[in-house]
């Protein structure tokens, strides 16, 4: 009698799908991540529904942190150069007397929160020793201090040495600061003759059936 | 399984001494260390990621020369004004504020609410407009000389229809930052075009101050 020949499984899966679509996700998240510049204070910005891309390049960018601090750094990515730039302008409208290798310095620095006559003293410190700096910010609550006026007025004379006009004014604040600090800043910014803002926020949804809802919704033209 | 195989004998195949057999390689790599590797990257990008990237509010303020005229155009009956306070507390009155023995038009509100408010004010406003031709007319001219595109006539008579409502929005000196860019985002969630972020005259303050204390806002 012919005995029942049970089929052999292999116990080996056939791994190749699995590993394929795992590649998959992996090139996906390598294209789509998009690397934060450091940030040494965590900034928690409000929501809004509009949503006007973010400039990168020929901004600047004011920052308000949670316990009012006021921060500012040049934005420009492809020239990182005009930083430096900013800088001396600064230095010589004000009388600073920093160094040439004290401005050199500042190139890698992302955002600066010291008041102005501490900034070679700032500058002068470590790339660590900065790291842990705790930074009082920038002071622009009192008019006769107000030092953000100096920053705006500096970095709108170095971008237009190289030939561009300055029109993206950043301002990045944490939901829980206050006004007066936001105003000390709009007051600055008004001194230099700009009114034109762009806050950062978050994208946040548009609430059904409201008005704009109903207007995005609507067919265009007439 | 991916082991090169390296013992010449065990495996029965010799036929005698002259026989070389070339050896049988298996055509199977081991995939396990590759596959490790890939899902360590993928979680590094996944954590590393940023999916909602931000995003910008346009904000334009007047110049001060352009304000007293401002506030001379606007018409008392389509003037809305809204304050801020702390404990995330919306104040609000229309046209003038009015504060006596016999009136008091200063209110007291929400976040929730003042989106109803603003509405009805809207609604307000274009019950009392009358279709005005030269209205439109001049806005399309506006849009084409500035070279705005994607304007209709449709947009310049929603922009005709509220020329009347201002707007004004006051955060006093407790208001944080996140009421002020929020009501700032209603105004476009409700389609206001004309506002104002304005400084608070010290009456609405002590007002503010009084109802605060009143209900015991912190």
């Amino acid at each position: 009698m012919p005995s029942v020949k049970m089929p052999r499984h292999n116990t080996d899966t056939d791994m190749t799908p699995f590993v394929d679509v795992a590649f998959l996700i992996l090139s996906f998240f390598m294209l789509a991540t998009k690397f934060k510049p450091p940030e040494k204070i965590p900034i928690k910005t409000p929501g809004s529904v509009l949503a006007d891309k973010l400039p990168e390049n020929d901004a600047v960018m004011m920052t308000i942190d949670s316990s009012d601090r006021v921060f500012f750094s040049v934005l420009s990515q492809k020239e990182p150069k005009i930083k430096v730039e900013v800088l001396k302008k600064l230095n010589t409208m004000r009388g600073l007397n920093l160094t040439d290798a004290q401005m050199e310095k500042f190139k890698n620095i992302y955002m600066v929160g010291v008041p102005l006559a501490s900034l070679g003293q700032f500058l002068d410190l470590s790339a660590e020793e900065q790291k842990t700096y705790k930074d009082p910010g920038i002071p622009v609550l009192d008019s006769a201090t107000n030092e953000m006026v100096w920053w705006i007025n500096a970095s709108v004379a170095a971008f237009s040495d190289r030939g561009i006009k300055l029109t993206n004014f950043l301002l990045k604040g944490d939901g829980e600061s206050k006004f007066p600090t936001l105003e000390g800043i709009v007051s600055a910014m008004e001194r230099n003759e700009e009114f034109k803002y762009q806050l950062i926020t978050s994208l946040e949804g548009v609430p059904t059936s409201s008005e704009l809802d109903k207007f995005n919704k609507k067919p265009k033209g007439k | 399984m991916s082991s090169i195989d390296t013992s010449s004998e065990g495996g029965g195949h010799k036929k005698g001494p002259g026989v070389k057999k070339a050896k049988k390689h298996s055509t199977r790599i081991d995939m396990t260390p590759m596959v490790d590797l890939g899902f360590l990257l993928i979680t590094f990008f996944i954590f590393t990621t940023t999916m909602s990237s931000p995003t910008t509010l346009k904000l334009n303020m007047p110049k001060d020369t352009d304000k007293e005229e401002e506030k001379n155009k606007a018409k008392e009956s389509g003037a809305l004004t809204i304050m801020l306070g702390k404990g995330n507390q919306v104040y609000y009155y229309e046209g003038q504020l009015k504060v006596d023995a016999t009136e008091n038009n200063f209110k007291v509100t929400t976040f929730k609410q003042i989106r109803e408010i603003i509405l009805k004010k809207k609604a307000d406003v274009i019950s009392r407009y009358v279709r005005n031709v030269d209205c439109e007319n001049d806005k399309l001219n506006l849009w084409k000389k500035n070279n705005i595109e994607g304007k209709f006539l449709s947009d310049a008579q929603e922009s005709c229809e509220q020329k009347d409502l201002v707007v004004v929005i006051k955060p006093n000196s407790e208001a944080t930052y996140k009421n002020t860019v929020d009501i700032l985002d209603e105004m476009s969630i409700c389609r206001v075009f004309t506002y104002a972020l304005v400084k608070i005259a010290s009456v609405e303050n002590e007002l503010i101050k009084k109802t605060e204390e009143t209900s015991g806002i912190k």
